[in-house]
């Protein structure tokens, strides 16, 4: 990253100075960005309604608004909470998504980690969250919270199959797990011998794109897999005993990794900071690439907020049904076919 | 003996300690969940006490009482033109649909018929009035499935009824319009023809929610084969209304028992629906708000001149008497025994009120369900807390 900059600083400089700053404007531009426009407005206009109008022009302040008032409420800790549990819950779900974000790549050198198994760490540390949501459960000695917490745990592990076979088409398709990689597969991969638009891994792993959409969609909670929050049923879960900054934390974990999420589906099915037209060995793209990640990154997100503003909720027991019984082994299916197609063309 | 105030204070502190240890004790098998009366799904003060074992339901009992306003009570004293003012607030989304039985008793009593003209205009109210509350339920079921988007278009588009509700009554929700022997006011100018249009735009209302709600395959899938109530249970809890007719059983107070509405005047359906679950409910009901459309359009056309008040007395003494009036209001039977000893208040009056009745199946029906269709079946019984506890 540094190398971007053209500069040589020390180790802390560059950790301290540079890549804490930018990771947590990686973190909270975004979620910022899809609150407003998807959770405040576009949710408003699907609901024939305005959304936030006052603060600031078209109600774009709003969000500064809310984490004011967030951060001056009185952080309620239960009486029979386990009280560093309770507190560190928080913390841990967001930390998930701060160590997601350290391997997307946003440019030819405009990452903050190369990791030669870059997608199987960031399946790795997703699944990080859900020690964070059981111990909010656990720890708000609340019934709602308990119920919230351990359906929360059925669900992400049952999600995180799907999501990791979803993944292994792409890994196989491009031949490396490295996050880099699998974009400049992609980048200088050529359809049927054409190499116009090189070769986006949605036109091939459309199957993988949809399971990994609809796992990302109960990882991270929203509707219709909402049954660990479920308003009109356990009031809102694991989150019941939270308020001030605590819920902030939380609220920003889930929208960041919305953000998060939507941007590595955006590298491995959508050819992350390149778009074509241009050299990926070009330069220009670590300065463009960023600004062509987070556009396809948005675009996936509508995706996610899109489908949870329109459908109900399933059951517990239909989801793991769906889970188990429809996207493992279709997964799996494209797995193989992935496989067979790779050795044979 | 308990003399003095102290003892009484502590008599009544033990008697109310009491009542809650028996209500929060734990039994040895699975988790006592209290949902309720501070819960976002029971929208209002309903307090349901589920006995789970994981997410399965042992036994549910519902407590109800939490919003109990003495209405019964409280009308005896009351004038009777007095009395309307508080059955408005039973149910208080078809508010309307609540004067006309307690007031159709009052016109038996003293053997007053309204004219021609107010009986129509009456039916036409009625059905608005079942308009405006259904098109709630078929939002806030969704809601209480998990969608949120739904019940927007619902608060949207049922602001079209009330508004024509206000133009006639003055009032939104709490018309307080019906008076005995006729109506306070005649219709206002120019008002059948919007309202044609309202109900034009209630049609394509009905036909949005049953692309977005009833055709959705999650929506199905949460309702379809959940709380299934056969219709001789139905009929042994004494369920009325659409829960009644989602069960298969064809009975419609309109229909079969009509008093001083004009029912029989208009072509239209009574519809039921064999299964019995959840969706039924849903369907039913969309259907009902559809058939309230055809009755409205229908009635609007022929509404007979002539005066709207009978001749009554200028202050209302009601023979003495007993009567028993029930019309099909939106939830169910929404029945009004007065008995009047001939003074100005009535000297008794008992409201039979239908989401009562519609609870009592609860602990029968919750029992082996998962918590999440707790809320589904609750939101598909569909009661208003103010009809529960009058």
């Amino acid at each position: 990253m540094t190398s971007v900059l053209a500069l040589d600083p020390a180790w802390w400089q560059e950790t301290f100075l540079i890549k804490v700053p930018i990771g947590l404007l990686a973190v909270l531009l975004p979620a910022g960005t899809i609150v407003y426009l998807y959770l405040f407005k576009a949710i408003s206009f699907m609901q024939s309604r305005l959304g936030p109008m006052e603060a600031g022009p078209y109600g774009s302040l709003q969000l500064l608004a809310e984490v004011g008032k967030w951060l001056q409420k009185e952080d309620i800790f239960p009486t029979k909470a386990d009280k560093f549990v309770f507190a560190a819950a928080p913390f841990v779900v967001l930390m998930s998504t701060f160590l997601l974000v350290v391997i997307i790549p946003a440019g030819p050198d405009a990452m903050f980690v190369n990791l030669d198994a870059g997608i199987y760490f960031a399946m790795a540390v997703s699944s990080v969250s859900v020690i964070g949501i059981l111990m909010a459960g656990w720890a708000s000695a609340n019934k709602y919270s308990l119920l919230g917490g351990i359906r929360a745990a059925g669900q992400l592990i049952a999600y995180e199959l799907p999501l990791i076979l979803a993944v292994v088409g792409v890994v196989i398709q491009a031949g490396t797990m490295n996050m880099q990689g699998i974009v400049l597969a992609q980048a200088e991969g050529e359809i049927l011998g054409w190499g116009g638009i090189g070769n986006p891994f949605i036109l091939t792993q459309f199957i993988g794109f949809f399971i990994f959409m609809v796992a990302v969609q109960a990882e991270l909670t929203q509707a219709p897999f909402d049954m660990p929050v479920a308003e009109s049923e356990l009031v809102t879960g694991y989150l019941t005993e939270y308020s001030g900054i605590r819920f902030l934390l939380f609220f920003i974990g889930e929208f960041a990794s919305a953000g998060v999420f939507s941007a590595i589906a955006a590298v491995l099915f959508f050819g992350g900071w390149y778009i074509p037209g241009i050299d990926p060995a070009n330069d220009i793209f670590n300065v463009i690439g960023p600004l062509i990640l987070a556009g396809k990154m948005m675009a996936i997100a509508f995706l996610i907020f899109w489908f949870r503003f329109t459908f109900p909720r399933f059951r517990e027991d239909q989801l793991q049904r769906l889970a188990w019984k429809f996207l493992i082994p279709l997964s799996l299916a494209n797995i193989a076919l992935t496989g067979v197609l790779k050795v044979v063309v | 003996m308990v003399t003095t105030e102290s003892e009484q204070m502590a008599y009544i502190a033990a008697q109310a300690a009491d009542a809650r240890v028996n209500v929060e004790v734990e039994t040895d098998e699975g988790m006592t969940l209290n949902l309720g009366p501070q819960h976002p799904a029971t929208h209002g003060t309903l307090r349901i006490i589920a006995k789970l074992d994981g997410e399965k339901v042992i036994a549910a009992e519902p407590i109800m009482g939490y919003m109990h306003r003495g209405y019964e009570k409280l009308t005896e004293v009351r004038t009777y033109p007095q009395v309307t003012t508080l059955v408005n607030r039973i149910d208080w989304l078809g508010s309307f649909a609540n004067e006309v039985p307690f007031i159709l008793a009052a016109e038996q009593l003293m053997d007053v018929e309204a004219p021609p003209r107010a009986q129509w205009i009456r039916t036409v109210l009625f059905e608005l009035s079942r308009i405006a509350n259904i098109s709630l339920f078929l939002g806030d079921m969704a809601v209480q499935v998990g969608a949120t988007t739904p019940v927007f278009y619902a608060f949207r588009d049922r602001e079209f009824v009330l508004n024509q509700i206000e133009r006639v009554t003055g009032g939104r929700f709490h018309p307080n319009f019906d008076r005995i022997g006729g109506l306070k006011d005649d219709l206002p100018k120019g008002w059948i023809e919007e309202t044609g249009t309202v109900i034009g735009k209630m049609r394509d209302f009905c036909d949005e929610m049953e692309e977005l709600v009833l055709g959705n395959e999650i929506f199905q899938a949460r309702t379809r084969g959940i709380g299934v109530i056969p219709p001789e249970v139905a009929l042994s809890y004494g369920l009325s209304g659409a829960n009644l007719r989602a069960s298969g059983v064809d009975w419609d107070i309109r229909r079969d028992a009509n008093v001083g509405l004009v029912y029989d005047e208009v072509d239209w359906k009574v519809w039921t629906h064999p299964d019995g679950d959840s969706f039924s409910r849903f369907w039913v009901r969309l259907q009902e708000t559809r058939e309230a459309c055809n009755i409205i359009e229908q009635l609007l056309g022929g509404i007979p001149a002539g005066p709207i008040m009978a001749k009554v007395p200028r202050i209302i003494k009601v023979p003495a008497g007993e009567a028993y009036v029930a019309t099909e209001n939106p939830l169910g039977e929404m029945g009004f025994y007065v008995v009047s000893q001939g003074d100005l208040t009535p000297f008794r009056v008992k409201i039979r009120s239908a989401s009562f009745s519609n609870m009592s199946i609860t602990p029968w029906l919750l029992k082996g369900v998962f918590v999440p269709d707790i809320i589904s079946i609750l939101a598909s019984l569909y009661f208003i807390l103010g009809d529960i506890d009058r």
